[in-house]
């Protein structure tokens, strides 16, 4: 395997020039177009001019050793550094023609857009249903009926509905860690965004629960664009159609996962995919 | 061959070690404990007489030597803890919002802390020497509304730190959460933060209330005393704690009695308020 990419691609080519080419995946619309994007904590540059195109309705993966910036990435695209004053951005990142980093639109219709669900399940203390509803509420006015619909809904889209149907108006805390997290994905895509982004979310679960989020996600990008952060590299593999490989704040490859796993274009993906990293 | 064994010597230490820790552990928690008790059971056994009779809760202070009851006394001390919380709640709430969710950076927030722990710690009698000047003294008269402010001075600071740091505790993943769903900060605080600090901030308040309940000097330089049943806020007030201090300096026997009570009737009102907020924050945790 690491002789047919050696074979077929000269290994030493220069990962610059790699990194600022973005990769537009030619059979799908690009959802999110990142150009240039250079991300700052105070004065530490922790994304060095990405650059990238996120397919619509498809699974991208972002990989890379801990500290190399893909969370970071994630979080400039619904803007969720904007919660910290020393954090900034600089670049494009732009969804339907609108460059979001600069854009005027108000913070949270873009965050209404683009759903995010983080590492460590986050329920809110409150019960089931209310932490489904609560973001609905936000954006639409629905009748008693309406709600509970979209509750049903939403929690079945996230295959939690047979498990906590009798138990909506119990507290979301009291369920497992990998309910919790369905339940924080049910609750992303009650308020329908285009966009999901996931920060690593099997990370604090057990395989099974892994399994059955994996198995969703797979469900989830017939509808949406996800975007999936992972430190596993096997879960990537599985779940994903692209996967962008970054080290130290920048982009090194970018392409169709199979292409990434298998033949890899630059030896330190390929060092890193094959576990020789470092 | 292992080392390790029942003769090991490092585990004998540690062995040894806690059990001296564990019974040096015991010893303060009895120490704690036995005056706690002593209190509670003095209190009981002196007071328990009065607080049995009907006419406590149904008569004012009585004249030296005469029968009465605390009824003047209860009202003034119910009606003005209840001014106090009320405007030193809303207050420290919202001063400790602002600390813990807006203020983080700049230097308001690091004097307003500091200023609100200098005034947590301030001596009570102080506090009441402050209204005495800026309220009583203006005014001409002794009045139930100063003895509110006082005591509403006294309420805000420990609202504003407990409030403060139940707001701290709230792991930012939860706020990061609401913010990511399109939730504005303000929504994101009444909605989200509030309720997961909330046990927190309620027994804040509740810890405030049972400080102002007993608080004798904030009250001897506002509100004063008044013999007769008023309910005039804008006149003295009676109130437990200074009713308590005057009979129980005085040489008269039922003053005493009366004063006992009024200490017994103050210590399980607390002891109810505290029980009370324990029990329903079980049932909706």
């Amino acid at each position: 395997m690491q002789a047919q990419a050696a074979a077929t691609t000269p290994i030493m080519k220069p990962f610059v020039t790699e990194a600022r080419g973005a990769v537009a995946p030619a059979e799908s619309a690009t959802k999110l177009r990142v150009r240039n994007l250079n991300f700052y904590y105070g004065g530490f540059l922790a994304l060095k001019s990405i650059s990238l195109d996120i397919p619509e309705k498809r699974v991208t993966a972002f990989i890379g050793p801990s500290g190399c910036g893909k969370s970071t990435l994630l979080r400039t695209f619904n803007r969720m550094y904007a919660l910290y004053p020393e954090q900034r951005a600089e670049g494009e990142v732009i969804m339907d023609g609108e460059n979001l980093l600069t854009s005027r639109t108000d913070v949270a219709l873009i965050r209404a857009k683009i759903g995010m669900v983080f590492q460590k399940p986050t329920p809110f203390p409150m019960t089931i249903y209310e932490n489904i509803a609560f973001g609905v509420r936000l954006f639409e006015r629905l009748g008693r009926g309406q709600m509970d619909e979209r509750v049903e809904l939403a929690l079945t889209r996230a295959a939690l509905w047979n498990e906590v149907k009798d138990k909506l108006h119990q507290s979301g805390n009291s369920l497992s860690g990998g309910q919790q997290q369905r339940l924080c994905i049910a609750r992303s895509i009650a308020i329908k965004p285009e966009v999901l982004l996931l920060d690593e979310p099997c990370s604090a679960l057990d395989p099974i629960s892994t399994g059955q989020i994996e198995k969703l996600i797979d469900e989830l990008k017939e509808d949406y664009t996800v975007v999936i952060v992972t430190h596993n590299m096997q879960q990537a593999a599985r779940v994903s159609d692209y996967t962008a490989y970054m080290y130290l704040g920048e982009m090194i490859e970018f392409g169709p996962t199979d292409d990434i796993f298998i033949k890899p274009k630059n030896k330190q993906t390929e060092d890193y995919i094959t576990g020789r990293f470092g | 061959m292992s080392a390790i064994g029942s003769d090991n010597s490092v585990y004998i230490a540690r062995k040894r070690r806690n059990v001296v820790m564990l019974t040096v552990s015991s010893l303060a928690l009895a120490f704690g404990l036995f005056w706690l008790i002593w209190i509670l059971s003095t209190l009981l056994y002196e007071g328990g007489s009065a607080l049995a009779r009907v006419s406590l809760y149904t008569q004012m202070t009585p004249p030296p030597g005469a029968d009465g009851g605390l009824l003047n006394a209860i009202l003034g001390s119910l009606m003005m803890a209840t001014v106090g919380t009320l405007i030193g709640t809303p207050t420290g709430i919202l001063a400790g919002t602002y600390l813990a969710e807006y203020g983080k950076q700049g230097w308001l927030a690091s004097a307003t802390r500091f200023l609100n722990d200098v005034l947590l710690s301030a001596p009570s009698i102080v506090i009441g020497l402050f209204v005495y000047s800026i309220y009583v003294a203006q005014v001409g008269h002794f009045s139930g509304w100063a003895g509110s402010i006082a005591l509403a001075l006294l309420v805000i600071p420990v609202v504003v730190r407990t409030t403060d740091d139940m707001l701290e505790l709230v792991p930012n993943s939860l706020r990061e959460a609401a913010a990511a769903l399109g939730c504005p900060t303000w929504r994101t605080i009444m909605l989200v933060t509030y309720r997961a600090a909330r046990t927190g901030i309620v027994t804040g308040v509740l810890l405030a209330v049972a400080r102002i309940s007993g608080e004798t000097a904030p009250l001897l330089f506002t509100s004063l005393n008044n013999q007769f049943g008023s309910l005039n806020m804008n006149a003295p007030m009676a109130n437990l704690p200074v009713v308590i201090f005057q009979f129980a300096m005085s040489p008269y026997e039922n003053w005493q009695r009366l004063a006992w009570g009024g200490a017994a009737l103050i210590t399980l009102a607390v002891l109810a308020l505290n029980i009370l907020a324990r029990a329903l924050f079980r049932k909706s945790a």
